[in-house]
């Protein structure tokens, strides 16, 4: 399922402007004042800002999109969220982005490693949680009940950053956990449990808080073994200064934190 | 002969062969040839493969139970709201897969309409099983089945089914002897174009059954998760589901030319 | 309009009444055939012989009446429940079954063992002089090879009534000559009531004992065919069997048509039916000498060959064909438009009660 959500962000309120312009300074200081560069060149021309992104970030960076074009009326920014590994695929494959946000360093390195990116900076962390629907009918309170044979589980695949954290985490806790299914990514793991298919799952916080109420989420001590960094890079070619640089300082700055930490993330 | 060929028909085949072939040359190219037989020899591509023939054929199966009388119906009798019904059987067609499986899951699920009734009286639960795959596969295939039939019967003689009566058959017999031998081309085609879209299916399979090596990971899973990590080992395996198909297909093709 | 006595019930046949409805049509008619009898349905195109034919055999709904064989109720029965055998228009051979599996088909729905019905088959095959055609699917077969499979198909049911649509409508004259010779001796040996839709006379005189002409959804004249031809009562009977025909009032030995009075050889009073054939009428270019009964002037509204003779329609006081040998054609100089005089012989002309 190549789900892949391509918006155009609209016009968020100007009040955002000022403070976009103080964070931007404050983070890096090397981004020139908001506004004055507008017309520097991205790859993707138009002053159109090309932004993929891990799925986990679909609503974190939804705002902070809005936040960038508030700030500058000339660029518009574009998002693809989908799978980490499937945007560094499309990317290597030539997709035209100025920015990537990945939910692994792994992802990450794909695109560094094929010379696309360079000195990524992590500017998010999220950790598991044990997803259960809100009514927990397995009664679950601990990761160790997980294991038990009656209670279905849910898991990401190990081929997606989920996957690869719930292994290590339950390997931290020196669990064997027999899930019923090993879902394509965090979203699909999640809404089984949304649907009550599964009793539990595990899953990023981020995405517990995403669901509302329909989810409950439970922390437990393993999941400090299995934090996952997110790292972010401007691609290639971007110079100082231009939207893809500023919007990376962006998502770095005290702002970008406070709307990440809103979402669930931790930040460095 | 060669030089009265009409080019107004023949270029835009070319381009469309070229359009459908094209993507499959890039898979060949692309294909890790030196690493290949190693990558097959692992036991979870054999255990993808096998479940993939073995649901598709079950839900090609399923669909001809139900869906050849589905068609029959639809195209012998009249009843009030045919039409609707008709134009729900395309439902399928036209929802994107994921949404067939949350739709499954919410008819079939835990704590579906039926699944919650199935669960509590049979302590049958589809999800995350193989049957699961079968009904996910079967949901999205049949309506190619039933419009191929329908279109059969639609076409057919229905003529020859009054001469079958009149010569003492019932309606079973009629459609026994007489309707099914006659439509069986359109049978033949809706089975293939259903087990080709059974055995390629991803979205509502992966969605209602989830994804489990052995259980419920066909080949389209594993290609799908492949691609998340090794681009390479998901050529392979689409190439392995796209050569079985191809000759699964070619060689019932062979039998039924000859037999017709 | 009168019909000619229904027969006389007898202990084996059909007595049907059939109404079917459908939009903007209503049949109605009254069959009786008896036992070893061959009724021809005859008629016009649409007008209702067919619908009639599936109506007996149950594939078309009645909407009033009542069919009873051999003194049973048909009409409460299913298609396949009556002891009926149909040989449809273009025979509807099932294409994936051999002749002889055709044959077999009837017997073994009625619970022959596969070996008995094929028997059966083989032995009905042999009738029709298809025993070296046994194996051969339904396109391998000539149209009149066909027609005579779907006749031993029909009769290996064993009917109590047999039906045939247009059964040689579909051949060429050639095999139409011979099939029909063939048909006719199996429809002599059969034992049960016959009924023949067709809308060829030749063919309904050939093969039928009585002729049931339906015009409109309705019985318009039956009788034996030389009843039907001697005394057509409707302009399309009268076609059929190629005569003039026309209702007028008579006074003894004249009838007033329009405005041409007919000497006839009968005495009659009251309204009456004229019919001469074509080729008993005489055209003139001037007004001929003597009586000026059966004389008149038209139009000629068009001329064609018949045969080999020339067929010369004539509109005036009445419409009427007239068949005269080319050399008159040459001779009287006639076109198209001329205005002609038409004489037809009182010794040639009928008349007999509407």
């Amino acid at each position: 399922m190549f789900m892949r959500l391509v918006r155009r962000a609209v016009t968020a309120p100007a009040v955002v402007v000022l403070v976009l312009g103080a964070a931007a300074c404050g983070s890096t200081g090397s981004a020139s004042p908001a506004g004055a560069d507008g017309t520097a060149p991205s790859p993707a021309g138009d002053g159109t800002l090309t932004v993929f992104a891990a799925a986990s970030l679909t609503g974190a960076f939804t705002e902070l999109g809005r936040t960038f074009e508030a700030a500058d009326p000339g660029t518009s920014v574009r998002f693809n969220f989908g799978s980490s590994a499937t945007l560094a695929q499309q990317i290597v494959a030539g997709a035209p982005a100025d920015v990537f946000a990945a939910a692994s360093p792994a992802t990450m390195k794909t695109v560094t490693d094929a010379s696309l990116a360079s000195s990524p900076a992590v500017f998010a962390r999220n950790r598991l949680q044990i997803a259960v629907p809100a009514d927990n009918p397995a009664g679950i309170d601990e990761l160790g009940d997980l294991a038990d044979a009656k209670v279905k589980v849910a898991l990401c695949a190990a081929q997606v950053p989920c996957g690869a954290a719930a292994v290590k985490a339950l390997q931290a806790a020196g669990l064997t956990v027999t899930p019923v299914t090993l879902e394509q990514d965090v979203k699909a793991t999640l809404t089984k449990v949304t649907l009550g298919e599964v009793d539990a799952a595990l899953v990023y916080a981020t995405d517990v808080l995403a669901s509302g109420g329909e989810v409950r989420g439970i922390d437990f001590p393993e999941a400090d073994k299995a934090i996952n960094d997110y790292p972010i890079a401007a691609l290639t070619g971007a110079p100082a200064g231009s939207p893809a640089r500023r919007f990376v300082d962006l998502v770095l700055s005290p702002q970008g934190e406070d709307v990440l930490t809103a979402a669930g993330f931790q930040v460095p | 002969m060669s030089g009265r060929l009409p080019w107004l028909l023949l270029a835009p085949a070319l381009a469309g062969m070229a359009f459908l072939v094209l993507p499959l040359a890039g898979l060949l190219v692309r294909a890790p040839w030196s690493t290949l037989p190693a990558r097959l020899a692992e036991p979870q591509v054999l255990e993808a493969l096998r479940l993939s023939l073995v649901t598709a054929t079950i839900a090609t199966l399923v669909c001809l139970l139900l869906g050849v009388p589905l068609a029959w119906l639809l195209a012998r009798t009249a009843f009030p709201g045919r039409r609707l019904l008709r134009a729900l059987i395309t439902v399928p067609l036209v929802l994107p897969p994921v949404v067939g499986g949350v739709a499954l899951l919410l008819v079939l699920g835990r704590r579906g309409l039926v699944g919650q009734w199935l669960d509590a009286t049979f302590g049958v639960s589809l999800p995350f099983t193989t049957a699961g795959v079968v009904i996910a596969e079967a949901f999205v295939a049949m309506p190619f089945l039933v419009i191929s039939v329908e279109g059969a019967l639609r076409t057919g003689d229905p003529r020859f089914e009054e001469a079958a009566a009149t010569l003492g058959a019932s309606r079973w017999t009629v459609f026994r002897r007489v309707t099914l031998p006659l439509i069986a081309p359109g049978v033949l085609a809706g089975a293939v174009l259903c087990w080709a879209r059974a055995l390629g299916e991803f979205g509502a399979t992966i969605t209602f059954a989830g994804n489990f090596p052995g259980t419920t990971q066909t080949m389209p899973l594993a290609v799908y998760l492949a691609l998340e990590t090794e681009p390479e080992a998901a050529v392979v395996l689409s190439l392995v589901l796209l050569a079985v198909s191809v000759i699964i297909l070619a060689g019932l093709r062979e039998r039924w030319v000859s037999r017709i | 309009m009168s019909r000619s006595a229904p027969e006389s019930p007898r202990p084996g046949g059909l007595r049907a009444r059939l109404v079917v409805e459908r939009p903007a049509f209503r049949l109605d008619v009254e069959l009786d055939v008896a036992a070893g009898e061959v009724v021809a349905l005859l008629g016009p195109n649409g007008a209702g012989k067919t619908t009639a034919l599936r109506a007996l055999a149950g594939l078309a709904a009645l909407a009033g009446g009542s069919i009873e064989l051999d003194g049973r109720p048909l009409h409460t029965l299913p298609p396949e429940h009556r002891p009926i055998g149909v040989v449809f228009q273009d025979y509807l051979l099932f294409p994936h079954l051999s002749a002889l599996e055709n044959v077999a088909f009837g017997p073994r729905c009625q619970g022959a063992s596969r070996a008995e019905a094929r028997r059966v088959a083989a032995a009905l095959l042999e009738r029709v002089g298809l025993a070296g055609h046994a194996s051969a699917k339904p396109r391998q077969l000539s149209g009149g090879q066909a027609q005579r499979v779907a006749l031993a198909r029909a009769l290996a049911v064993r009917p109590r009534l047999l039906l045939l649509d247009e059964p040689l409508a579909a051949l060429d004259a050639h095999t139409r000559l011979e099939t029909r010779s063939r048909l006719r001796r199996h429809l002599t040996d059969f034992e049960g009531a016959t009924v023949l839709v067709t809308h060829d006379p030749l063919d309904a005189m050939v093969l039928a004992d009585r002729l049931v002409v339906i015009e409109n959804g309705a019985v318009v004249q039956q009788g034996t065919s030389a009843e039907v031809a001697r005394h057509p009562r409707t302009d399309y009977v009268a076609r059929l069997v190629g005569l003039n025909l026309y209702r007028g009032v008579a006074d003894g030995p004249e009838v007033a048509v329009g405005g041409v009075v007919f000497s006839v050889t009968e005495r009659l009073q009251g309204p009456v039916f004229v019919a001469f054939p074509p080729a008993s009428v005489a055209l003139y270019r001037s007004r001929p000498d003597g009586s000026p009964r059966n004389l008149w002037r038209g139009r000629i509204d068009g001329i064609e060959r018949y045969g080999d003779n020339i067929r010369v329609h004539l509109d005036g006081p009445i419409t009427v064909s007239a068949d005269v040998t080319p050399a008159a054609v040459a001779e009287l100089d006639l076109s198209p438009g001329q205005e002609i005089w038409a004489a037809v012989k009182a010794t040639e002309t009928h008349a007999y009660p509407a």
